[in-house]
């Protein structure tokens, strides 16, 4: 084995009932590089990270590590910790109800005459918190923290643990550029001590800014392995897509004709508001809007949404949709009023992991519809397809549970569940988290359609290049308060940035 | 459709091997066991008995399940709560008296009376559970452990016997049908249930909050509501059971009726294939389990072994059952299997 190189991986064959998850799939990652690991949902990245890992097992095929004799095969993720493998997968599963630093410390908590020393582990903890910038309560449940914090925290834990090499399965989907910035720095200063780093995400410009390699993979099989400088952009998407693609070409917003006046107004909120996470606001959303929340990461976006939504009960102020007064005692209130809400949290809110595919698109409308009126099996078949199709949703079929598909193609499925459901009035918090490049765009092209036919969309993302692609209006939050709104015209890249970071307070 | 079936067919793959591997040993074991022989037009056998003596442990699996569903807890007051039932149906019909040999009320105000505690005890559980969040076993504790006392301050701490021949048919057979009654209530009660769950949406809807009871509210499910129904309708089934127990006996004995049932039932669920995680459950999986214990049970009482020495060789029946349930045996299964057809299709390649 070449000296520079940490890890290969050689002919790796994995395959799960109905799909071929890897098929004879080459890996090679070398000492401080940090290596983008690319392809679209369901490509097999996160099945090559699990079975270099031990998550999962492999059927065929080789890998070998520098300074160990023989093939290795990890059985478990500690097997492969103790050979000097970190990892931070893609979905966070860290223990919700254990405190900060207890998750960061758990199966090696610092100890003093046998029993926990829980001084040095808050010590400790709060220290290599600092590192990433993020000052939080360490003694607190981890519970209490959005999936962002969770995100850095699960970070933090995996680079804490000396390794050579370190895997990051898209750490940065809910991350704000912000923390990206943050995080980058870290990967640099370990690439710098010679740890390979390998790196999975969907933003192409993360890739070009941090990324040394990129290794292709699409259905399973590997395109090939570039130098970042040998493989623009354009060509990058080409690879990943298996054709020629313009992610960036501009997509049309298309100009309803619905006035702002009083007559397109579907939800006011008036004073609204919920102690403890968003302060009281006046909002109006109209018809045929996109409407995005900005702010900085714990600012107020996703508790604003859920306030309306009824996810938080509100308990200050009133909320009217479409001039009525609403009580939304539950969700299921403002459902019935034709809301829907795709939340942020994909695995602790969205789907329901061991219920099908079918099952988990048809839900919210059944709910709406009601215990008594059960969809038929044909008719929850047809609904199942049709999405399946719209949404390119990658699966052997209707009736596998939906814990197996791949973290993209999960998204996609509850995004179907709310379109399904028609709603006039669509709260999207992160929608397109984990969604490849090809289908983003499409993504973004459907929000548009749906409020070029009248639907009232408010979108988040931490993404503010989407944001500018679709929204009409941002509302822009500073701790967990609304402090001003921008109009169409003063959407920029810039004149966002300055307005969330607080240049501009136009109450 | 075609897959649908098979994947059932594959669930209860186990659960019914393991009731026919406990049938194997009872035919080796009593080569009679599958006799049937008919005395004053009823049929009598150890198979009858074991359907018949199966029936009250069906009721209270079929409510067990959806409790474990729903909650991912089990509700251990079914047996005390079944006693409570019955000492109610049976003081209501004898008027308080100790013994009677005809009906100071109506028999069907004795039924709804019992089956309206099973209720009530259901909902106080349901409402600890689902309302105040209270961990399942620790709510239903109170009960598990109150039960019995409140059945004794209704009978007076003594038995209440009803010697009413129209009493026992419900436990017995009514005269003139073959099978003895409880069979009958155990298979209307199952078909219900099923009808209940599959034909609306609760099946559904009790699934998705065992499995994820967050993500269920935001799509618009009452998760709170859903888990107390479910220990309403678990009550309810107590009720049921107890008034089996009850008219078998023509007495209610609040100290003995329904003892240790709670934990045959949960056995039950979980000898049927039922993670007691909650989430994806089958209620026919359930009903195996349920026979496959009586089958067991009824065994070895056939081998004569005394009562007291039943609960060790359960024990040990159980824990090969549920081994050979687990995940992991599981796991070692697939891989198994999977090496045997990577070599097969080795020797086709080559
Ligand atoms: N446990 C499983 N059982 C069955 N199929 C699985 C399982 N895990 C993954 N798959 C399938 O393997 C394929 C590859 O999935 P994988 O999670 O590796 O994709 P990915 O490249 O990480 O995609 P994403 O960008 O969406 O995260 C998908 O088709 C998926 O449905
Ligand atoms: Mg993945």
């Amino acid at each position: 084995m070449d000296n520079s190189v940490v890890l290969t991986m050689r002919n790796i064959n994995k395959n799960f009932p109905g799909v071929t998850a890897l098929a004879d799939v080459d890996f090679t990652l070398r000492f401080g590089e940090i290596h983008a690991l690319m392809g679209e949902n369901g490509a097999g990245k996160s099945t090559l990270i699990k079975v270099l890992t031990g998550v999962e097992e492999f059927e065929t095929g080789e890998i070998r590590m520098q300074g160990i004799e023989h093939p290795i095969v990890n059985k478990s993720p500690q097997m492969a910790q103790e050979i000097g493998i970190s990892t931070v997968y893609q979905e966070v599963n860290l223990c919700p109800n254990l405190s900060v630093a207890e998750n960061l410390y758990v199966g090696r908590e610092p100890k003093k005459a046998g029993i926990i020393d829980w001084k040095t582990m808050n010590k400790k903890s709060r220290k290599i918190l600092e590192k990433l910038n993020i000052n939080i309560d360490v003694t607190r449940s981890l519970d209490h923290y959005s999936i962002a914090i969770q995100q850095m925290i699960a970070i933090a834990r995996a680079v804490d643990m000396s390794a050579r090499v370190l895997i990051l399965d898209e750490p940065t989907s809910s991350l704000d550029e912000h923390e990206v910035e943050k995080l980058f720095d870290l990967m640099r200063q370990l690439k710098k001590n010679g740890v390979g780093i390998i790196f999975v995400t969907h933003y192409l410009e993360q890739v070009y800014e941090v990324c040394d390699r990129i290794t292709v993979l699409r259905n399973g099989a590997l395109v090939g392995e570039y130098e970042v400088e040998m493989l623009p952009r354009v060509q990058l998407v080409a690879k990943m897509m298996g054709k020629d693609f313009d992610d960036l070409a501009a997509i049309k917003k298309e100009d309803s004709s619905v006035q702002k006046d009083k007559k397109g107004v579907i939800i006011e909120a008036k004073d609204l508001g919920h102690t403890g996470t968003i302060k009281p606001f006046d909002l109006l959303l109209h018809r045929g809007k996109v409407v995005g929340l900005t702010g900085l990461l714990g600012s107020g976006r996703s508790e604003l949404a859920r306030v309306i939504y009824g996810a938080d009960k509100a308990d200050h102020g009133e909320l009217h949709v479409k001039g009525n007064k609403l009580l939304v005692g539950a969700p299921i209130d403002a459902m019935k009023a034709g809301m829907g809400y795709l939340p942020e949290n994909r695995k602790e809110e969205g789907i329901i992991a061991d219920l099908s595919v079918r099952e988990n698109i048809i839900l919210a409308l059944q709910a709406k519809r009601g215990m008594f009126k059960l969809l038929g099996k044909k008719e929850q078949e047809d609904f199942a397809e049709k999405y399946i199709d719209l949404l390119q949703i990658k699966t052997s079929g209707t009736s596998i549970p939906v814990k197996q598909l791949s973290g993209g193609n999960q998204q996609k499925v509850i995004l179907a569940r709310w379109l399904l459901t028609e709603p006039e009035f669509l709260i999207l918090d992160e929608p397109t988290r984990g969604i490849d490049i090809g289908t983003k765009t499409e993504i973004q092209k459907l929000v548009l359609k749906l409020a070029g036919r009248g639907m009232s969309v408010m979108f988040i993302s931490s993404e503010i290049e989407e944001m500018i692609r679709t929204c009409s209006r941002m509302i822009v939050l500073r701790d967990g308060k609304k402090i001003g709104e921008l109009e169409e015209n003063e959407l920029s890249q810039s004149g966002i940035m300055k307005a969330i970071a607080g240049g501009t307070e136009n109450e | 459709m075609n897959k649908l079936i098979k994947l059932t067919k594959y669930r209860l793959f186990l659960p019914i091997t393991c009731l026919l591997l406990v049938l194997l040993i009872n035919v080796i074991k009593t080569p009679t066991f599958f006799n049937i022989t008919i005395n004053n037009g009823v049929l009598y056998g150890y198979i009858i008995d074991v359907i018949n003596r199966g029936s009250e442990l069906v009721v209270f699996a079929v409510g067990m399940t959806i409790v474990v569903a729903a909650s991912a807890g089990t509700d251990i007051s079914v047996g005390a709560v079944s006693a409570l039932a019955g000492a109610v149906c049976c003081y209501v019909l004898s008027g308080g008296e100790q013994s009677t040999d005809f009906y100071h009320a109506p028999y069907i105000v004795g039924v709804l009376a019992a089956i309206l505690t099973g209720m009530v005890c259901g909902a106080w559980n349901g409402f600890l559970v689902a309302k105040l969040k209270i961990q399942p076993m620790v709510a239903t504790l109170i009960l598990f452990t109150a039960g019995r006392g409140m059945a004794q301050l209704i009978t007076d701490g003594q038995m209440i016997y009803l010697r009413v021949e129209h009493f026992k048919m419900l436990g017995a057979s009514i005269p003139g049908v073959p099978l003895p009654t409880p069979v009958f209530v155990a298979i209307i009660v199952v078909i219900i249930t099923m009808l209940l769950l599959k034909k609306t949406a609760l099946g559904l809807y009790i699934e998705s909050v065992g499995v994820n009871a967050k993500a269920a509210r935001l799509l618009g499910l009452n998760s709170t509501m859903i888990q107390f129904l479910t220990y309403t309708f678990c009550g309810i089934m107590s009720g049921i059971a107890g008034l089996i127990i009850t008219s078998r006996v023509y007495s209610i004995d609040a100290n003995n009726a329904g003892l240790n049932l709670e934990l045959d039932a949960i056995l039950a669920v979980a000898l049927g294939g039922n993670s007691l995680g909650g989430g994806k459950f089958s209620l026919i999986g359930s009903v195996i389990g349920a026979y496959t214990i009586q089958a067991l049970t009824t065994t070895l009482y056939a081998m004569s072994i005394s009562a007291d020495q039943i609960p060790v060789y359960k024990a040990i029946v159980v824990v090969i059952i549920v081994t050979l349930q687990s995940p992991e045996f599981a796991r070692m299964r697939k891989n198994i299997t999977a090496k045997f057809s990577n070599k097969q299709n080795m020797k086709e390649a080559a």
